[in-house]
């Protein structure tokens, strides 16, 4: 290791060059409020750079054509653009088949989708679905729409208070009524990195499949699908650098070619009757309408450029700034962090004694910082900890230690405001 | 110091800090609890009349020193107030916050005026708003008693405001 670090020193390659990603990001040489941004908010949507926004205008400029349909010139260049695009992603989260890559709007649609094509018809009444604390409403509530209209259960797998999930109850809740799982890889709210291979190990080992709720790990740490060997995989384009507006769910094929389809329209059939529908194949078949095309364009050219980067070196920075903030805020009295799982990715909850999080948030605002204040769309983990909301800083690897140091002062500042 | 001076005035923090007319009363006429749903927040207004005027107004639960504050500052506002004249007041500041009146023309605005800045501000107007729209609550309401603060019609959502 040590021989591997200093060659790659003398290379001068693994200091990890953030003000040269930084000026790839117009967004970042804003000013608000007469400060620079510094924009902390990246679990909620990060940002898009130039490479992104210039490919977009590429598309809509020279490429746009509806897609799978007309035999003219644009249409084949949209089609043949967005079906790269699906292996860009392929190759991203190293899938092993393009057909087991859908579009989907987003994380939540992607999880619909598997609610509606996959638990509708495999989950009945009696059967049981395990869920996590740390999951987001988007990967609660589909499931208790489906548990509702099926009259099957949900079973929570609880957390420390660190939290962290506890693996041994985890396994307790398996039974022979347990149909899915359904397990976040990265806490939206705390941070945590769940250890999802084992979960997924032992689920398939009782011949239950797993849905992955990847919208906050995507960004931030390198995926494998094959290594984790999870069964369904969601996330969305916009925490990618990426659009709004498109999302992806990784399915195993042989699982996906079982499942029905969620929407019904146009490309997901070969051939309408009014007597008889013939399904298309997979990915088609769950990709009804016109999809986004410039969003999936986009998202392909993002990924693109976070593997230029590489996923490790993006880890790497990342946590280097966790490091660095948590250290910080630990050195601020009455300041508290929730969520010290030992395993985390760049999100920092917080709280500050006697000041609630929407003071804090307009308050950091006045800097320039911006945070996510509020129950990050996660009040199970709220609930857990007693507490109706927190401040959120979330990082991403064109943030830097300025602007850690930024979020510090602003709090400082807040506490003086409010002694 | 003085960007955000605009919202977070001293009064405000003081308010926020001790806030006046805070906890509840042992058998309010009137009774409404209002709920943001956005951040979780919620507040009760109990009220007391003598006659048709407020004898007695209190309030109290979770919140930002914002929402507190304003909460506390309109229970000084109303106490010995008639209702239409409450009523008047209710409608001057919903229309001061939100920024479809300057305070110069809200001729009853008085100190609520340091509340003028929050309609730069459009997602803390909620909160500002959210203790009027509850006072507002408990008065439409015909009920007398308060034991069914939870389940009852009084409840104000402010969602949409």
């Amino acid at each position: 290791m040590s021989v591997t670090r200093t060659a790659q020193k003398s290379k001068k390659s693994p200091a990890f060059e953030v003000e040269r990603i930084r000026a790839d990001f117009p967004i970042l040489s804003l000013k608000v409020n007469d400060k620079p941004l510094v924009y902390l908010d990246n679990a909620a949507s990060s940002q898009m750079p130039q490479t992104v926004i210039d490919r977009l205008t590429r598309y809509q400029t020279t490429q746009h054509a509806n897609i799978n349909r007309a035999v003219h010139y644009l249409s084949e260049v949209a089609t043949s653009e967005f079906e790269e695009a699906r292996r860009k992603l392929q190759a991203f989260i190293n899938a092993s088949d393009e057909r087991e890559i859908i579009f989907t709007s987003g994380t939540t649609d992607a999880i619909n989708l598997v609610m509606h094509g996959y638990g509708r018809k495999m989950i009945g009444p009696g059967d049981e679905i395990i869920l996590t604390t740390l999951e987001h409403h988007s990967n609660i509530v589909p499931w208790q729409m489906l548990a509702e209209e099926k009259g099957a259960k949900i079973r929570i797998v609880p957390i420390n208070d660190a939290g962290e999930l506890l693996i041994d109850e985890y396994e307790k809740l398996f039974n022979s009524r347990t149909k899915f799982v359904g397990a976040t890889h990265v806490s939206n709210a705390l941070g945590t990195i769940n250890p999802i291979k084992e979960m997924i190990a032992f689920a398939h080992a009782r011949g239950v499949p797993v849905l992955i709720d990847g919208a906050q790990a995507a960004p931030h740490i390198k995926v494998d699908v094959q290594d984790l060997d999870c069964d369904f995989y969601a996330f969305s384009g916009h925490k990618l650098c990426g659009p709004t507006g498109i999302g992806i769910l990784y399915g195993r094929a042989a699982i996906l070619e079982s499942m029905q389809p969620f929407k019904g329209g146009g490309d997901m059939i070969l051939s309408v009757t009014f007597e008889k529908t013939i399904y298309n194949t997979i990915p088609h078949k769950f990709e009804a309408g016109t999809p986004p095309i410039a969003a999936a364009i986009g998202l392909g050219a993002a990924v693109d450029y976070l593997s230029t980067i590489g996923m490790d070196a993006i880890a790497a920075h990342e946590l280097n700034l966790l490091q660095y903030a948590t250290e910080k805020i630990n050195s601020l009295p009455g300041v508290r962090i929730i969520g010290t799982a030992k395993h985390k990715a760049a999100v920092l909850s917080f709280a500050v004694n006697g000041v609630h999080p929407h003071d804090i948030g307009t308050l950091l605002n006045q800097d320039g910082v911006a945070v996510r204040t509020g129950h990050h769309c996660a009040q199970p983990v709220m609930q857990r900890f007693k507490i109706p909301a927190t401040s959120r800083a979330s990082f991403a690897f064109y943030n830097n230690i300025r602007e850690v140091d930024a979020l510090i002062d602003g709090i400082r500042t807040v506490q003086k405001v409010f002694t | 110091m003085s960007d955000y001076r605009s919202l977070y005035q001293e009064v405000i923090l003081d308010h926020n800090k001790k806030p006046r007319n805070y906890g509840t009363i042992e058998h309010p006429q009137h009774h409404a609890v209002g709920h943001n749903p956005l951040c979780g927040d919620h507040i009760s207004v109990d009220i007391s009349l003598n006659g048709d005027r407020i004898e007695n107004i209190a309030f109290q639960g979770e919140s930002c020193a914002i929402c507190k504050a304003s909460a506390s500052m309109m229970t000084v506002s109303v106490k010995g107030k008639t209702r239409t004249e409450t009523e008047t007041l209710i409608q001057e500041f919903l229309a001061m916050a939100t920024g479809k009146l300057s305070h110069e023309t809200c001729p009853n605005i008085g100190r609520l005026a340091v509340f003028s800045g929050i309609s730069d501000l459009p997602t803390r107007v909620k909160c500002a708003i959210l203790p009027w729209h509850t006072l507002h609550s408990a008065f439409t309401s015909e009920g007398t008693a308060s034991t069914e603060a939870e389940a009852d019609p009084m409840h104000a959502p402010i969602g949409d405001a």
